[in-house]
């Protein structure tokens, strides 16, 4: 019997799917923005969520959303206008989510081993019911990432120039902060809420190693993120273990057996590095044959340079010299 | 009539309950090219940050374009060139992809990038002359290279502002030629600028109007003299590090 015949294989490497997905695509803006951990923080709030669950009976895919975007929210916040104490606030947030879950899963008199399967996962827990939730969440995210990567870029780039640029500044941080909350949920049944941010970040740090710019690290990471969380669930079927620990160990296998490769590549491409625009250094560069003469009836508006008068014609600046005109 | 492009009336700025600027009086008209010039502290960025809204006022009042910053929405028409991060960002980003971002306050939410958006990118990375480097990492440019990125940035969303903070500072000479000539560039179709410098270097000849700040207050503001070393000094050596660059 092939391990597709399962049901509950097959909704748990389709949820493995949406997470690898998912979960590098926040994770890029996340390490863009400097903020790799915030996917661990989120993950430590979203155990109290998880918990709440449990212990009132409602699902616990909700009630972790539900906790985790307040979480991350509250995280923004502090980010945004905290000061000096900033860290420290954060580190108690993230503790109070530890002790929080571990303290409501004991009342609601559930084991150790429960919450496990949601601190590294469980590909036998997935439930039809958390594989619509876990769809729907992961789609939005996806979407939003990519619909709104110029702005979303920008943004963690430099906040600064986005601010001048008319964004809304504050709402795009407090956006990504959500995204990788409502990420956090999605991945707690494949690869946990203690894992989950190596997921969102390891495959990012991967594709640099290949990459120049910030779309093709992007595409790289996605591709880097559905490998290993498939790979991963397979393996746990035939070795019993956590899904969550055997996705990241293939993540950090990937990221390592990289690097050389990396390194080798980025030496070759240094090698070939073209000169700077000829027009840039000065040196003497012509224009095409030119349609007419520049004077001061040309219509071409006229700026002083120097001991000479430049033409601007095109977007680009004329200067008479001899019989033909340079590009100055 | 010549529009009013930058003004400030009594402009005061806070920071931590000390005030680096002062009863700040600065008019900037359309087509104009005025420096602001000053030792380290004398307030000269934070008047720049202040007036692109970067840093708030504490009092007076602000307009651009004629209407009040808190209310201006047209951010298409302003182009701001930060000081040189020193931090680049986590993942790595192309030339032409952190130029296009300068296209944003023309773009909308969920739409690709029009023709009109490519070719302008293009054009903004030209003008600067990193036309050969388009598809490289930022981050491994020179500083004047990347400094000239920061410009073709702001040059992409076609404004008719152009607001910089210390273009020239620590940039090699080829690069502040390259500055200097996309600066003439925008000068020549009868575009305004306001510009931070420490020192004037090849863009002299370009600024129509000095506007000198010590100790946060404005000090001078008129013509510079045709040829250096006779009245007001084109810049101000550092013997004090100030708290405020």
């Amino acid at each position: 019997m092939s391990l597709l015949d399962y049901d509950f294989m097959q909704r748990a490497l389709i949820a493995a799917f949406l997470t690898g997905l998912a979960a590098p695509a926040v994770g890029t803006y996340l390490v863009q923005r400097r903020l790799a951990l915030m996917g661990d923080g989120v993950g430590h709030v979203a155990l109290t969520g998880v918990a709440v669950g449990l212990l009132t009976g409602w699902a616990p895919v909700w009630t972790a959303v539900a906790v985790a975007v307040a979480g991350a929210i509250a995280i923004e916040l502090v980010r945004a206008y905290g000061r000096a104490s900033a860290d420290v606030a954060l580190a108690m947030l993230f503790y109070g989510g530890i002790a929080g879950g571990v303290l409501l899963t004991g009342l609601a008199g559930s084991t150790a081993a429960t919450l496990n399967t949601y601190l590294f996962g469980s590909i036998t827990t997935v439930s039809a019911a958390d594989l619509w939730v876990v769809a729907v969440l992961a789609v939005v995210v996806i979407v939003l990432a990519v619909g709104l990567a110029p702005q979303l870029f920008a943004v963690c780039q430099d906040e600064e120039f986005a601010r001048v640029t008319g964004l809304p500044v504050r709402v795009y941080g407090v956006l990504i902060a959500v995204m990788a909350a409502v990420t956090v949920a999605v991945a707690m049944r494949t690869v946990g809420l203690l894992l989950v941010s190596a997921l969102m970040v390891v495959p990012v740090a991967t594709a640099q190693q290949f990459t120049r710019g910030f779309r093709a690290s992007f595409v790289l990471a996605l591709v880097l993120g559905v490998v290993p969380s498939l790979a991963g669930v397979v393996f746990s079927y035939h070795v019993d273990v956590a899904p969550g620990a055997s996705i990241v160990v293939i993540a950090l296998a990937g990221f390592v057996i990289s690097w050389p490769v990396g390194s080798m590549v980025r030496r070759h491409r240094n090698r070939h590095r073209p000169s700077d625009d000829p027009r840039v250094t000065g040196e003497h560069v012509t224009t095409g044959t030119h349609p007419h003469r520049h004077d001061a009836t040309c219509g071409h508006p006229a700026v002083e340079h120097g001991d000479h008068t430049d033409y601007l014609h095109d977007g680009h600046l004329h200067a008479a010299h001899g019989q033909h005109y340079d590009e100055h | 009539m010549t529009e009013s492009v930058v003004a400030t009336r009594g402009l005061r700025v806070d920071f931590d309950e000390r005030a680096v600027l002062h009863d700040v009086n600065l008019h900037v008209l359309e087509g104009e090219v005025v420096s602001l010039l000053g030792a380290n502290g004398s307030g000269k960025s934070t008047l720049v940050r202040a007036i692109v809204g970067l840093v708030p006022a504490a009092a007076g009042e602000i307009t651009l374009f004629g209407q009040p910053l808190a209310t201006f929405r047209d951010w298409s028409r302003i182009g701001y060139v930060p000081q040189r991060a020193t931090a680049a960002a986590g993942v790595p980003a192309t030339v032409r992809e952190v130029v296009a971002s300068g296209r944003l306050s023309r773009r909308r939410l969920f739409r690709p990038a029009t023709r009109a958006d490519r070719a302008a990118v293009d054009h903004a990375i030209e003008l600067v002359g990193l036309a050969d480097r388009a598809g490289d990492t930022v981050a491994n440019l020179s500083g004047g290279q990347q400094q000239r990125v920061l410009i073709a940035r702001a040059a992409a969303g076609e404004p008719d502002l152009l607001v910089l903070d210390e273009p020239n500072a620590g940039v090699d000479r080829g690069s502040q030629e390259a500055f200097a000539r996309a600066l003439r560039t925008f000068v020549a179709s009868g575009r305004t600028v306001l510009l931070v410098l420490h020192e004037m270097g090849p863009l002299a000849p370009l600024i129509d109007r000095g506007v000198m700040l010590d100790g946060g207050r404005i000090v001078r503001d008129g013509a510079l003299p045709a040829t250096a070393g006779a009245g007001v000094p084109d810049h101000l050596d550092d013997h004090e590090t100030g708290l405020f660059g």
